[in-house]
């Protein structure tokens, strides 16, 4: 009995050790975790990003995105009244045409906003507004003494009012009166002009109406005219956008492609089965190694200086990143090759090149196949960000509509499309994969 | 036996002729497949050519200029190096902190994904699709992405790159867990269940043992991959090594030798977690093995 007894002593003490440790590392691990959240919670300043954060950037985001608005714009100081879409150049009304919405008469501009919402310019420069539920409100800019109006001392919050600058923000609209300028802001839901800008003869017109009925232009039917319109529409360039979608898709096929040709040759040179000498498989492999730790963002400056901005570049930079992890990924699978096939073809007479082609290439077909077409979909999303650092692609179009802070719209458009561009490649990649690979088994 | 042998020798030309034929028609198909494939590299090589603002053959010469130049300026100014090293340390250190927290959470949020998405641990079945879903957009959106929309409402720094690189890793790490989750046993599970364990405590002590070493490999990897990530989005102002780097590249010619030192540390970083995470990754991996 003693004797047992003793031999399970040590065991035991062993066990609880053991359980010991485990119960330490239970309990460590989650509080060493705790604590480095704690200290970047205070590295990272998050307490101070309440007030740096600027929210009223996040609604104008948002409702820019969703809306947009038409300006009605009267210049002070010949009296000339515009209205354009987000008040552009490429948006506007073509001379003398108003939205419906808008009258002019003889000097007088009536902006109806809805719901009782009157704006009117008058012909001596000044402007009125029927604000319902709150009162009827004038104002007149003068050159010398600021803008005259009928506001009281007290004004609501909806109301921004100074000497030289008033503005009214109300559930219809918005409407700005300064020296030069007098604008009104009216809003809609959805994005404008998508399709066809307002110069086009399609805009505007059914889908039905546009198929089916008569010629608009005489000398093209009306989806020839209607593809064209849609193409060169200067509102949202639809061209150069599929352009930029296709500059994308180019780099990383070309990149990850390329990578692949070039790094196939190097993985025999890297492989412990295929290259005996250690010297030259050490330098190969260091090699690969560099290649890899050089980060695409460094390669990508680096081509850059000697190419210039452009998909070419974007191309190169996934080639040479992914050369090194092909590389690698490649001479692994070299040195899990079953020798067995080799020597089978071997054994039938074959000279070096059919042994590699018939015994080594089978065996290594679907890793290497499976293998580039994840990276194809990986890399779709890097020549985004590449094309945002060397500037080509959707990254680029991208990046310039998020920088001039202006068209959310548009951000949202692209952000919609790089969406649908990367699950779309993922899917094909997968596609292909599945019938690639199954394919090859099949007939091998 | 003799009639056997009639047979066969009377059958094998018409196989060998089929075989020939498959054969023929393999070779066909190959052949198409490839012409399309080198027509669309050729193609597609003319066509980047084209559309780039420098083109290959005279870019080409100019590859090692800028790399030469920034080696001649930092050799020049090589006393001066070490102390720049020191300076960009902790623009280092952010840019490790933004890809150790995004890592973090992402694999957090990355884990209750991937358990709600696998048949037979899934909280509420129905919801899989869903769950799924939501992990393909999450990781179909480049970070970049993010980060540029989120610096314009909370301004530069690290917690836009965080945020960015957290969602970016919780799709990608959700869909490899939830790959991982497949292949785990379900007996565990359903031991627990019967004896009324609730959700958490079934994932939490019946599946997680299980996978826990790849979990920890495929975790190493993306914390590499997201070291790469963090140095990028600095480049677009999200603070770290990638911002001093985009600083230092403006200054331009006769400053190259802050850009040597950042691409030192920079390279340094990478290959050294790489080194460590392939590491581990193998000891996890083949421990798991045995």
């Amino acid at each position: 009995m003693s004797t047992k007894a003793l031999a399970l002593d040590p065991r035991k003490e062993a066990a609880d050790r053991l359980f010991a440790r485990k119960r330490l590392i239970a309990f460590s691990a989650p509080a060493l975790i705790l604590a480095y959240l704690t200290y970047i919670f205070f590295a990272f300043d998050i307490p101070g990003l309440a007030e740096r954060a600027r929210w009223d950037n996040a609604v104008i985001l948002v409702s820019d995105t969703v809306t947009h608005k038409v300006h009605i714009e009267r210049d002070n100081r010949d009296g000339t009244v515009e209205a354009a879409v987000e008040g552009e150049r490429k948006g506007a009304w073509p001379e003398g045409t108003y939205p419906d919405w808008v009258a002019v008469e003889a000097g007088t501009t009536t902006i109806d906003l809805g719901d009782g919402h009157i704006i009117t310019y008058l012909p001596d420069g000044g402007v009125t507004y029927d604000i319902p539920g709150w009162g009827f409100f004038e104002a007149l800019p003068t050159r010398t003494e600021g803008i005259r109006s009928n506001l009281p001392e007290e004004v609501p919050d909806w109301i921004n009012a100074s000497e030289n600058r008033i503005a009214i923000t109300t559930e219809a609209g918005r409407l700005t009166v300064t020296r030069n300028r007098t604008a009104v802001f009216r809003y809609f839901a959805g994005w404008e002009l998508f399709w066809f800008t307002l110069d086009s003869p399609y805009h505007g017109k059914g889908v039905v109406e546009l198929l089916t009925g008569p010629r608009l232009v005489p000398e093209r039917s009306n989806v020839a005219g209607m593809w064209d319109g849609f193409w060169n529409n200067n509102m949202w360039n639809h061209g150069v956008v599929a352009w930029a979608l296709g500059e994308t898709i180019l780099m990383a096929f070309l990149g990850t492609m390329g990578a692949a040709m070039v790094a196939l040759p190097i993985a025999f040179l890297a492989a412990r089965n295929f290259t005996p000498f250690a010297i030259l498989r050490g330098a190969v492999r260091r090699l690969l190694d560099f290649v890899r730790g050089v980060d695409a963002l460094i390669w990508t400056i680096v081509l850059s200086r000697a190419f210039g901005p452009g998909p070419l570049t974007g191309a190169l930079a996934i080639l040479i990143t992914d050369s090194g992890t092909f590389g690698k990924i490649f001479s692994e699978a070299l040195e899990n090759v079953d020798e067995k096939q080799i020597e089978g073809v071997q054994s039938t007479g074959a000279r070096p090149i059919q042994r590699y082609r018939f015994g080594v290439i089978p065996q290594l077909t679907p890793i290497l196949l499976s293998q580039v077409l994840y990276f194809l979909e990986s890399n779709t999303r890097s020549a985004t960000i590449i094309g945002a650092i060397t500037g080509g692609g959707i990254g680029l179009l991208l990046t310039q509509a998020i920088i001039t802070q202006k068209d959310w719209e548009e951000v949202s458009y692209y952000i919609i499309l790089v969406i649908v561009m990367v699950i779309a490649m993922d899917w094909f990649s997968g596609w292909l994969r599945r019938r690639l690979i199954k394919g090859g088994e099949g007939g091998e | 036996m003799a009639d056997i042998s009639a047979d066969s020798v009377g059958g094998t030309p018409k196989v060998r002729d089929e075989y020939l034929a498959l054969i023929q028609r393999k070779r066909l198909y190959s052949g198409v497949l490839l012409a399309v494939f080198v027509l669309l590299m050729v193609s597609g090589f003319l066509v980047a050519n084209d559309r780039n603002a420098g083109g290959f053959l005279t870019g080409l010469p100019n590859i090692f200029d800028f790399p030469a130049e920034v080696v001649r300026e930092a050799w020049v100014k090589r006393a001066e190096l070490p102390g720049y090293l020191l300076r960009y340390l902790p623009a280092l250190i952010e840019t490790i902190n933004i890809a150790a927290v995004s890592t973090l959470l992402g694999v957090i949020a990355g884990t209750i994904l991937s358990l709600l998405s696998t048949r037979g641990m899934a909280l509420w079945p129905r919801m899989i699709p869903v769950f799924r879903r939501i992990m393909d957009i999450l990781r179909a959106i480049p970070e970049i992405v993010i980060a540029l929309v989120l610096i314009f409402v909370l301004g530069g720094g690290p917690v836009p790159a965080v945020i960015a690189i957290a969602l970016h890793t919780a799709g990608a790490i959700g869909k490899l867990y939830s790959e991982v989750n497949e292949n785990a046993s379900l007996k565990p599970v359903e031991g627990l269940h019967s004896v009324g364990a609730s959700w958490m405590q079934r994932m939490w002590l019946g599946v997680v043992p299980q996978v826990a070493p790849n979990y920890l490999s495929y975790g190493l990897l993306r914390f590499e991959i997201n070291v790469r990530a963090s140095a990028i989005l600095g480049f677009v102002g999200a603070g770290g090594i990638g911002y001093e780097l985009r600083n230092s590249m403006t200054w331009g010619q006769g400053r190259f030798d802050q850009a040597a030192a950042i691409f030192l540390l920079l390279f340094a970083t990478i290959v050294v977690f790489d080194q460590i995470s392939s590491r581990y990754r193998n000891r996890l991996v083949r421990g798991a093995m045995t």
